[in-house]
């Protein structure tokens, strides 16, 4: 099985898509010819022409608006929006509209749109090219919003969510598309090459929205993560030396909530960690379920490591991504507590 | 049919419909192809007064304002009768604008910095505006209108601990390099996300006309971001509330990789865009400095004179790549700019000046030797200072200016950091 990395993993992706089904196609800014400015859609134009794989005009509120309507027609519309921080001029669209159409319309009418956008910190981007902005999207029923943090979900969650016949928000962690950064940014960075989860079969798989995979088994703690941080939570796990149990959640919405349950009933304690900042960030959904459906078993408060309610500084880019040092002080504080 | 529709077979449309994808001239490998650019000769294009209706400069969306000609002599109605001085002082800040991004993104080579854009080959644009407009006006530029400020003296130095994020950056680390901030020098925060400072630049006009002031705004946005919906709010706005502002657009013929027809550009010019709101439009040649001061006086002089506000499209060429994460040779002819029949902004002023016995070859080195000299100086400053990560303002400021206020969530998030 080919070693990929994330982006040739969705690229693949893409590709087996586009090859099974006439009715998928991508586009967005420099996506086409030039195959994306992080190299996504690399080649699809040529092979599957130009009317699949094509460039758009700089609006975000016209590409998600056109992917909607082509979805509407009966297309299957795999769009990327170049960095998440420029979703916003497409939010109304995605929240008024493609949230709602299925709703509004009794079921006549479906929008199953596959929004790509790449996300996450760790890149020195500055506040234009650094945002997690997931739960403005978490927050919107009728949305679905998924994070995969590794090649082999990448692609497989890609085409589950291309198959799937509602909007789906796919999120990127673009800091980690050529490794599991692992949040240790003054070590050397490791490439996916030869790593289990970067092996990538060829042909269709999927893996479905809504479970989520259980990175580390251990019985200290859980923690509930997603994107880069899976890989931040592990290595703070080892830097902590607390046999925690580490959740990749890949879906948000929908949420694998019993293996969050199990898992915290066993543990009896939790740790929840993202990069977007911490007020009304996903963490804020994460430990009000885990309270009111674990009360009994937890030993502890809930912890939670995220971003800062600040922008996204372009110097302080350390003190600012929640790192393996913040994460491990909240598992010791957890064990504590 | 039943339901009194026309059968299939007698629509007018019967060929089955196809889906049209626009593509560029000249790809990788192809001869450059700028035939499809519409130009008019130098001193072609009328001049209406500046109280013109708005639709009596209609036609100027479709020409091309020119004033210097294949000789680098100022003909036609547009000819702004610069004195030398004027023109030295422009041509002066064209070099060091280059000079300056030509060591920034050496910079960004070595290490020193994360990111940098370059402006090549359409520093007129920047730098003329610049000019005719005053600092109390305020502009609203994107990433590659550095000329203003170079233009205005700003310290290139401060700029350079702007892109080094150091402990000397006035806007404290806070953005990525390029994104410079300066009230005093007119020149409003830039932001990342295209496309949303063009209304703001309108709402900033209507403010000072609401408050009886004779300031006005100037907007500048690219090719490609016309396309966002923001652009057509500010022209919306600017026409309806007849806003003391200029709406720049600059045409560099690309948007990273993707052509400018991708943005309409091949359908008819982007100038024309503001035909549909009712708003003068002036179709310009922005390597020629002289058009571009002479647009520019024209818009600035009808916007304080309480006419509103005027579309320019700058017909340019993005030189270098969009920005250093970029490769251009992997979706453009790679001798695009040697072939672009409105050449380089640097060599035409200076064939200009040289022609009107005001500027030679000994003068262009002294001032290229000097601008590198300048650039080298403000380099050794701001070093002195530190690059990015050598150096950087206080962490506890990245919980500053959150709100005008204090705020506990904040105040404690930068105790738990213990700063
Ligand atoms: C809202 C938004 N969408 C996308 C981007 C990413 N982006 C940055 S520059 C750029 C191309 C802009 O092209 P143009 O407007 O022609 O300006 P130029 O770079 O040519 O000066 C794109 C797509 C962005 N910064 N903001
Ligand atoms: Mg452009």
């Amino acid at each position: 099985m080919p070693s990929l990395n994330m982006i040739q993993a969705l690229n693949s992706g893409i590709d087996t898509a586009m090859s099974a089904d006439p009715n998928v196609l991508s586009f967005g800014q420099d996506t086409g010819y030039f195959g994306g400015v992080f190299r996504v859609t690399d080649g699809l134009q040529r092979k599957h022409g130009l009317t699949r794989s094509f460039d758009a005009p700089i609006a975000e509120g016209g590409i998600v608006a056109t992917a909607i309507g082509m979805a509407v027609y009966g297309l299957r519309p795999c769009v990327e929006i170049q960095f998440a921080d420029y979703i916003y001029p497409g939010y109304d669209q995605l929240v008024s509209e493609a949230a709602k159409i299925r709703y509004r319309s009794g079921g006549e009418f479906t929008t199953p749109i596959t929004v790509r956008t790449p996300y996450g910190g760790g890149i020195f981007g500055g506040q234009t090219h650094s945002q997690s902005p997931e739960s403005l999207f978490t927050h919107i029923a009728g949305l679905k919003t998924v994070v995969p943090s590794n090649p082999y979900d990448a692609k497989g969650m890609l085409l589950a969510a291309i198959a799937d016949d509602d909007p789906v928000l796919f999120f990127e962690p673009k800091r980690i598309y050529n490794g599991p950064f692992d949040g240790w940014h003054d070590r050397p960075v490791k490439p996916w090459a030869g790593h289990e989860l970067a092996e990538v079969p060829e042909g269709s798989y999927t893996v479905p929205l809504g479970q989520a995979r259980t990175m580390r088994e251990g019985s200290d703690l859980t923690v509930l993560a997603y994107g880069t941080m899976v890989w931040v939570s592990l290595a703070a796990a080892e830097e902590a030396g607390v046999d925690a149990e580490v959740i990749d959640l890949r879906s948000l919405v929908p949420l694998d909530i019993d293996a969050i349950v199990a898992s915290v009933k066993k543990t009896g304690r939790c740790v929840v960690v993202h990069e977007a900042p911490r007020t009304s960030g996903y963490g804020a959904e994460l430990s009000a379920l885990v309270q009111e459906r674990c009360f009994h078993h937890l030993e502890a408060p809930i912890q939670r490591v995220t971003g800062w309610d600040t922008p996204y500084p372009h110097a302080f880019e350390w003190e600012y991504f929640p790192g393996p040092k913040r994460v491990a002080e909240a598992m010791r504080r957890a064990m504590e507590g | 049919m039943p339901d009194g529709s026309i059968p299939p077979q007698d629509r007018p449309n019967a060929p089955k419909l196809s889906l049209h994808i626009p593509e560029p001239a000249g790809r990788p490998g192809d001869a450059p192809d700028f035939s499809a650019l519409p130009l008019s000769p130098a001193g072609a294009a009328p001049r209406p007064a500046v109280e013109a209706a708005a639709r009596d400069t209609h036609g100027l969306a479709y020409d091309l304002i020119r004033v210097l000609d294949e000789t680098g002599q100022a003909v036609g109605p547009w000819n702004p009768r610069l004195d030398p001085d004027h023109l030295r002082r422009g041509l002066q800040a064209m070099i060091l604008t280059r000079a300056f991004d030509d060591r920034m993104h050496r910079a960004h080579r070595q290490g020193k910095t994360s990111f940098y854009m370059k402006c090549t080959g359409e520093e007129a644009i920047a730098i003329a505006q610049a000019m005719v407009l005053t600092r109390e006006d305020m502009t609203f530029p994107t990433y590659r209108q550095q000329g203003i400020l170079i233009a205005r003296g700003y310290p290139l130095a401060t700029m350079m601990n702007q892109i080094y994020s150091n402990a000397s950056d006035p806007i404290l680390g806070r953005q990525l390099p390029i994104m410079y901030s300066s009230k005093e020098f007119g020149f409003f925060t830039i932001s990342g996300n295209l496309g949303t400072q063009y209304p703001q630049a309108v709402g900033w006009a209507m403010a000072s006309a609401y408050k009886g002031d004779d300031r006005i705004a100037a907007a500048y946005i690219g090719d490609g971001a016309t396309a966002e919906g923001d652009f057509h709010n500010a022209l919306t706005f600017a026409a309806v509330y007849r806003a003391p502002v200029i709406l720049n657009i600059v045409n560099n013929q690309w948007a990273i990789s993707t052509f400018s027809g991708m943005a309409g550009g091949g359908l008819t010019t982007f100038a024309a865009k503001g035909i549909a709101y009712g708003l003068p439009t002036l179709r310009v040649d922005g390597n020629d400095f002289l058009a571009v001061t002479a647009a520019t006086q024209w818009a600035e002089q009808r916007a304080r004179s309480n006419l509103g506000a005027t579309v320019i499209e700058f017909v340019s060429y993005r030189a270098a790549q969009h920005s250093t994460s970029d490769d251009p040779s992997r979706y453009r002819p790679a001798d695009e700019f040697d072939n672009f029949p409105l050449g380089d902004p640097i060599a035409r002023l200076r064939q200009h000046l040289t022609g009107l016995g005001e500027w030679d070859d000994e003068r262009q080195a002294a001032a290229e030797a000097e601008a590198v000299e300048q650039v080298r100086a403000a380099g050794r400053e701001a070093e002195a200072v530190g690059t990015l990560g050598q150096s950087r303002p206080s962490v506890k400021t990245m919980f500053e200016d959150v709100y005008a206020g204090d705020d506990w969530r904040i105040r404690e998030q930068r105790q738990e950091v213990g700063v």
